[in-house]
């Protein structure tokens, strides 16, 4: 390459992508952009290629690799290649995509973590393979010098592994024993630690008995056990990692010199600052130019734009539609109103604060119950032989036999299983405890706009209009990115209506589209704009006017989510209740109800109101699941026992709730709750097997007739019991059929 | 008995090329997508050849 190193602003596409600037100037070489793309839907070999394909075929990009793991696309591509086109492209060929931040993914971190976990787990399995195989030949009768010879090659290979290996245990440990606690790894560490010494001791002194095997393979079990329990966590970060790439606090501030894109953060009250049409607010302000319609269903619930020109409030959040905007700001960062409700969510926190999952009741009944048995053991037979070596011995049996290997397998194994089958069907798990409490629910609360509808509206009964005129309406709305005129224009293509031919065609924001058709003026637009008697104003409408001819009206209603009735047929089945709480106006709410089979709704609720009405909920002895997206929503959410939040809802809401639905189809729902529900019982049947287990075996090593041999049976044992359980949380189907429930469904376009 | 002075150091041995294999997988980045990798020999594309010249490389020469 002759090119040594162009600066990223040499192309003149940079200009207008400062995001991939931004991008390209973290990369040390600058000549390439990385770009991430989240891939909700990707599935198969097919998917696979078929996006790398499309990627590949395109403009500026030179390498695309798909991670089907975490469902992402990581794209090599030249410095000035906008996302939005990838993803455009994606789009069309089939593919949902997702820009994702790829400067908040702080990946590589998280990776690491995972694979110094992994590399522990590999040395401690190779350890304990080959002590095993040397303490067979001790089990089958090997005496005098052979034994003391396996002892110390054995020796040889325990310490150093165990020493290396069973760190992650041991800073644990001394972290809690710190802060005055007494954690799981407390008698994990002793176990270990006693296990080695006494075996080294014993080794030294020609004893029989040296426990190597039970400390590597104690060491090798947990390890398995917080590796899956890592890893379960690590997808939920990078989940609730991604999803905060999903939105880019940057935004557009106008200068003496022209605009510059800078962090939220930089931005002061009195800048002005440049919204784009589809662009969010990202600060309070007031519109000194433009006109536009602005969309306010993430903060309000209303389906309806509403007109914003020189001189009106627009609050952080809301979204422009038609027209550009400029915006003096007088609230950024923490005072703007989207940070007035985030407040209203840590109010509403304290929903499930008090919740404490199986595992820590488990744990805090077990840590000192293990210890206390230990030192009895150690002070009986102490003061019946008066041989500190004999009691020190079947102390170390104690606390090897107590160990809770089982009980570390017995929520991860469990997690795991569960949380990769709700990964498939596109529900991904935030919180660790949210299986457990998605269990308890009995009522759920659904938000209606963007949750229980698509947030985007659907022309009602498109074959009412004159197709002529429909086709001049569609010319129109092709001509606009108004959510309505897009609808429009969709519902003109599936009548199989052609667009007619307009020309001088030009957008007005904040008013509609005007063209002229064989010399006429045809609007597309408000009905005050186009002279339009006034309507019922709860519903979205858009008229259309031929000349001078009487208007003529597109009535939208907002379409249903796919999967919607089969979600709340589904949780009904599984035994909830199901209300609808939304901030719309009354007559959608209740068409929607009706619509769905849902007796017991409330409209026009406040966010305040709707947090009221869930913590009502729950002081009245109910486990509520709301399931909501926008940022009216955040305080139900965080207010409720669970919560889910669909992909697109605004950050916050994502934020507040336990669960994220990826895919747009609300019939993963039922399913989730039931995979909830039997994970749960699983993990308290392991609990049930690690009970029993040492119920048999703690009296036992109390005796002091626990032999190595026995400690490595029972142990191995009882971790696979566990494990095999936890792999039941997804039974195979008997007849190959989906379980999913097959509800009978409208087909919804 | 003695043959055990053998043994035990080339299990050990072959024991230890199996964990430094292992390593090498996890260094090459082997575990980061388990799922697309089982699914990729399915690919009819042969994805090694060599990258073809990006255009960025020919608007360089300026």
């Amino acid at each position: 390459m002759s090119d040594t190193a162009p600066s990223p602003a040499a192309c003149a596409a940079c200009a207008v992508t400062p995001a991939a600037a931004v991008l390209a100037r973290h990369d040390a070489r600058a000549q390439e952009a990385t770009i991430l793309l989240a891939l909700p839907g990707i599935d198969g070999a097919v998917g696979i290629s078929a996006v790398e394909r499309t990627l590949r075929g395109l403009e500026g990009v030179r390498a695309a690799r798909v991670n089907l793991t975490q469902k992402r696309v990581t794209v090599t591509a030249d410095p000035g290649v906008d996302p939005r086109t990838l993803t455009e492209a994606l789009a069309a060929a089939g593919h949902e995509a997702r820009e994702l931040d790829a400067d908040s993914l702080a990946a590589t971190k998280t990776d690491r973590a995972g694979r110094d976990l992994l590399m522990r787990l590999g040395v401690a399995g190779f350890a304990a393979m080959n002590v095993m195989l040397l303490s067979v030949a001790v089990w089958s009768g090997a005496e005098g010098a052979t034994r003391d010879l396996f002892h110390w090659i054995s020796a040889a290979i325990a310490l150093p592994a165990v020493l290396f290996c069973g760190q992650p245990f041991f800073r644990a440990a001394a972290a809690g024993l710190r802060r005055g606690q007494m954690n799981m790894d407390v008698p994990i560490s002793l176990a270990i630690i006693l296990a080695s010494g006494m075996s080294l001791y014993e080794t030294a002194h020609g004893g029989a008995h040296a426990y190597f095997d039970a400390a590597v393979m104690l060491t090798f079990f947990l390890l398995a056990g917080r590796y899956l329990d890592h890893r379960t966590r690590a997808v939920a970060r990078s989940a609730a990692e991604e999803l905060a790439a999903l939105e880019l606090p940057r935004a557009a501030r106008r200068t003496a010199s022209g605009e510059e894109t800078v962090p939220l953060s930089e931005i002061a009250v009195g800048d002005t600052v440049l919204v784009r049409p589809g662009g969010r607010m990202p600060v309070d302000g007031v519109v000194i130019e433009g006109e536009s319609e602005i969309d306010r269903s993430l903060l309000t619930g209303e389906t309806l734009p509403v007109r914003a020109g020189p001189g009106d409030t627009v609050s952080a959040g809301e979204v422009t539609l038609t027209g550009p905007l400029a915006l003096r700001v007088t609230a950024a960062g923490r005072d703007s109103s989207l940070h007035a409700l985030t407040d209203l969510v840590a109010i509403a926190e304290s929903g499930r604060a008090n919740y404490r999952p199986l595992a820590d009741r488990v744990a805090r009944l077990y840590s000192p119950g293990v210890h206390i048995l230990a030192a009895l053991a150690l002070a009986g037979w102490f003061l019946a032989t008066h041989d500190l070596r004999l009691a020190l011995n079947v102390a170390a049996a104690v606390l090897i036999i107590t160990c809770p290997c089982a009980l570390a397998l017995a929520v991860p194994a469990v997690t795991t299983a569960a949380s990769g089958r709700l990964f498939r069907r596109g529900v991904l798990i935030k919180s660790a405890t949210a299986l457990e409490r998605m269990a308890e629910a009995d009522v759920v609360v659904f938000d209606k706009t963007g949750t229980l509808t698509a947030g985007t509206p659907e022309l009602e009964a498109p074959w009412s209009h004159d197709p002529q005129a429909l086709g001049i309406a569609a010319a129109l709305a092709e001509g606009s990115a108004h959510p309505l005129a897009r609808a429009l224009a969709a519902a003109a293509r599936a009548q199989g209506v052609a667009p007619g031919a307009v020309d001088a065609l030009r957008e007005v924001p904040g008013y509609g589209v005007e063209a002229l058709q064989n010399g006429v003026r045809v609007r597309l637009g408000r009905g005050d704009w186009v002279g339009a008697p006034a309507e019922d104003a709860t519903v979205a409408t858009t008229w259309l006017k031929i000349g001078a001819g009487a208007p003529e009206v597109f009535r939208f209603t907002d379409r249903l989510r796919p999967g919607a009735r089969a979600a709340v047929a589904g949780l009904r089945a599984e035994g909830l209740a199901v209300r609808l709480v939304s901030g719309d106006a009354e007559r959608a709410v209740s068409a929607m109800a009706a619509e769905l089979g849902i007796d017991d709704w409330t409209a026009r609720a406040t966010p305040q109101e709707k947090a009221a009405l869930i913590a009502a909920l729950g002081r009245g002895g109910h486990k509520v699941l709301m399931v909501g997206d926008g940022l009216n929503d955040t305080a139900a959410l965080s207010a409720a026992h669970v919560s889910i939040a669909p992909a697109s809802a605004l950050d916050a809401a994502r934020v507040a709730s336990d669960m994220v639905l990826v895919g747009s189809d609300l019939s993963a729902l039922p399913e989730a709750r039931r995979i909830a529900v039997r994970a749960t019982r699983r993990i308290r049947e392991n609990f049930g097997i690690a009970v029993a287990y040492n119920l048999v075996a703690v009296p036992l090593a109390m005796a002091g007739l626990v032999t190595p041999l026995i400690a490595a049976l029972a142990m191995s044992s009882s971790s696979i019991c566990v494990s095999l359980n936890a792999l039941r949380v997804a039974p195979p189907r008997p007849d190959g059929t989906p379980r999913r429930a097959p509800v009978a469904e409208p087909i919804e376009v | 008995m003695d043959v055990l002075g053998y043994l035990i150091p080339a299990s050990l041995l072959l024991g230890g090329l199996g964990l430094a294999a292992f390593f090498w997988t996890l260094r090459s980045d082997q575990y980061d997508d388990p799922e697309g990798d089982s699914r990729r020999i399915l690919s009819d594309e042969y994805d090694e050849h060599p990258k073809p010249d990006s255009p960025n490389d020919d608007r360089g020469g300026s």
